[in-house]
């Protein structure tokens, strides 16, 4: 087959993607358990780690630039090219979510504030289940997946609501405790963008297979602005 | 098949099939060239790209064997009727070959050779100077216009050949393959200088290069040999679009093979 070096580079590199998205979905989750436990000193290490994943991202960057500039790709190849570098980027930013978590997690220590553990919990473990499934769905080019995917955003955003309700009516009865509560409404805040970065990974892959670019985000992107 | 939604075509095929002997080289080809803009012609070797190009100015007449079946329109005249004459059609859509080929004559002479046989009334010089500069090799050859075309470089005579085609004002200009014989400065030149020149003219250009047809031209056709009939070797409008379209998401999976080098 012609082209099979091309081919086997590219492979590589969807590769590495897999696994920078790996380390991306353990360290959502380490990040929600250490704020769980209130583990301060891993939550240190998770920082310092989260230098890997950047690292990694400009690694991939790197290996995709060569790619484009010693085979010209063109049609399906670019876009498959084009759309791993903005995946790698969204992969990239959902690890400095997690950084976050870790990073607020210190600033609120052992301080004893109502937290509304489940729920975070939960958008941790939906958002990175979405995430798991949207990096499979884009490296094997599956547009139905990549599509049944977005709407399960409607469940991490209203979990998000509910915990952030909760975390404001626990501020206005107890004035005391919004410093750190307030770090608390970034972690979910970080847990909620998460899940919206996965819709743009499903929204690239239908890119590459079809070459329209299909919204498929129903949240409102403005709301990081916010923030 | 595409109709290129520009306003304005100055040369429209109307199943235009071209025959060697009793071979079909062409079949069927319906492409609406739009004015002043520059379109790219791709497609594999020997799939009838150069047999395309020159139905636009009749030169397939110099080829005994070769006949045409179906019109070519240039400002909605049939060039091929009896009735016009094949001369008179190639002075207005000129032609620029894969070889540089300056007569060996001075740089002066090779642009006012043929304006002297068309009987040109104007100022020669300023004919010379005004083909030159659009040519964008004036300010290079100004100071030694008695020297040798020949004595030019590679990219320098292929624009002199250039500065040729426009010195007998022509509104259209063919290219076949202008920059495969030259270096990559020199064949950025020639790029740089097409996209001068699409405000006057009308540049059809056939490439093997696909970066050179995504950096140029405004539209891309696609020729490629009729798969239902593969062993007669006949070349077919496959698609055609504009080039961004091409380029990025082409409509056939065929294009999108040859373009991504997955072809055959």
């Amino acid at each position: 087959m012609p082209r099979e070096l091309f081919q086997r580079k590219i492979k590589q590199i969807q590769d590495e993607i897999l696994l920078l998205g790996s380390m991306v979905e353990q360290a959502t989750l380490d990040s929600v358990m250490i704020f769980k436990n209130r583990d301060l000193q891993s939550a240190k290490t998770l920082v310092e780690d989260d230098q890997n994943i950047n690292d990694k991202r400009f690694a991939i960057e790197n290996a995709i630039l060569i790619l484009m500039a010693t085979q010209q790709p063109l049609a399906h190849d670019l876009r498959l090219l084009a759309s791993m570098l903005i995946v790698t980027n969204e992969l990239e930013r959902m690890g400095d979510y997690a950084k976050g978590i870790a990073h607020n997690t210190i600033r609120i220590g052992i301080s004893d504030i109502p937290v509304p553990i489940r729920n975070i919990e939960k958008m941790a473990e939906l958002a990175v289940g979405m995430l798991h499934r949207s990096l499979s769905a884009f490296i094997n080019e599956d547009i139905k997946i990549a599509i049944s995917i977005p709407p399960e955003d409607d469940q991490v955003d209203n979990l998000f609501n509910q915990s952030y309700r909760s975390i404001v009516n626990a501020m206005i009865a107890n004035p005391k405790i919004i410093d750190d509560s307030s770090l608390l409404l970034w972690i979910v805040h970080n847990l909620e963008r998460l899940a919206d970065r996965v819709v743009n990974i499903c929204e690239r892959t239908v890119f590459i297979k079809s070459g329209e670019m299909l919204e498929m985000d129903g949240s409102d992107d403005e709301l990081e602005e916010e923030f | 098949m595409f109709e290129n939604n520009h306003h304005d075509n100055i040369i429209k095929t109307k199943d235009l099939s071209v025959f060697y002997g009793s071979d079909e080289a062409l079949h069927n080809i319906n492409l609406d060239i739009p004015r002043n803009r520059i379109t790219a012609i791709i497609g594999p070797s020997g799939c009838g790209k150069s047999t395309l190009i020159r139905c636009f100015n009749r030169m397939n007449d110099l080829i005994p064997s070769a006949s045409v079946k179906g019109d070519v329109l240039y400002n909605n005249l049939n060039i091929n009727a009896s009735s016009v004459d094949p001369v008179q059609i190639r002075r207005q859509i000129g032609m620029v070959f894969q070889k540089p080929n300056p007569f060996p004559k001075s740089i002066y002479e090779n642009i006012a050779f043929g304006a002297k046989i068309n009987n040109y009334q104007g100022n020669m010089d300023e004919l010379v100077e005004k083909s030159l500069r659009q040519a964008a090799l004036w300010d290079e050859v100004k100071d030694e216009q008695e020297k040798s075309g020949l004595a030019l470089s590679g990219g320098q005579q292929q624009r002199l050949c250039i500065a040729r085609a426009l010195a007998t004002e022509p509104e259209v200009i063919l290219m076949d393959e202008p920059a495969s014989a030259l270096d990559p400065i020199a064949t950025l030149k020639i790029e740089e200088l097409m996209q001068e020149l699409k405000e006057q003219y009308t540049i059809i250009i056939v490439t093997h290069n696909m970066q050179q047809a995504s950096r140029a031209s405004d539209y891309t056709a696609f020729i490629s040999m009729d798969r239902s009939r593969i062993e007669d070797r006949v070349g077919i409008l496959v698609e055609y679009d504009l080039t961004s379209k091409i380029f990025v998401n082409p409509a056939e999976q065929e294009t999108e093979d040859y373009i991504s080098g997955r072809f055959g």
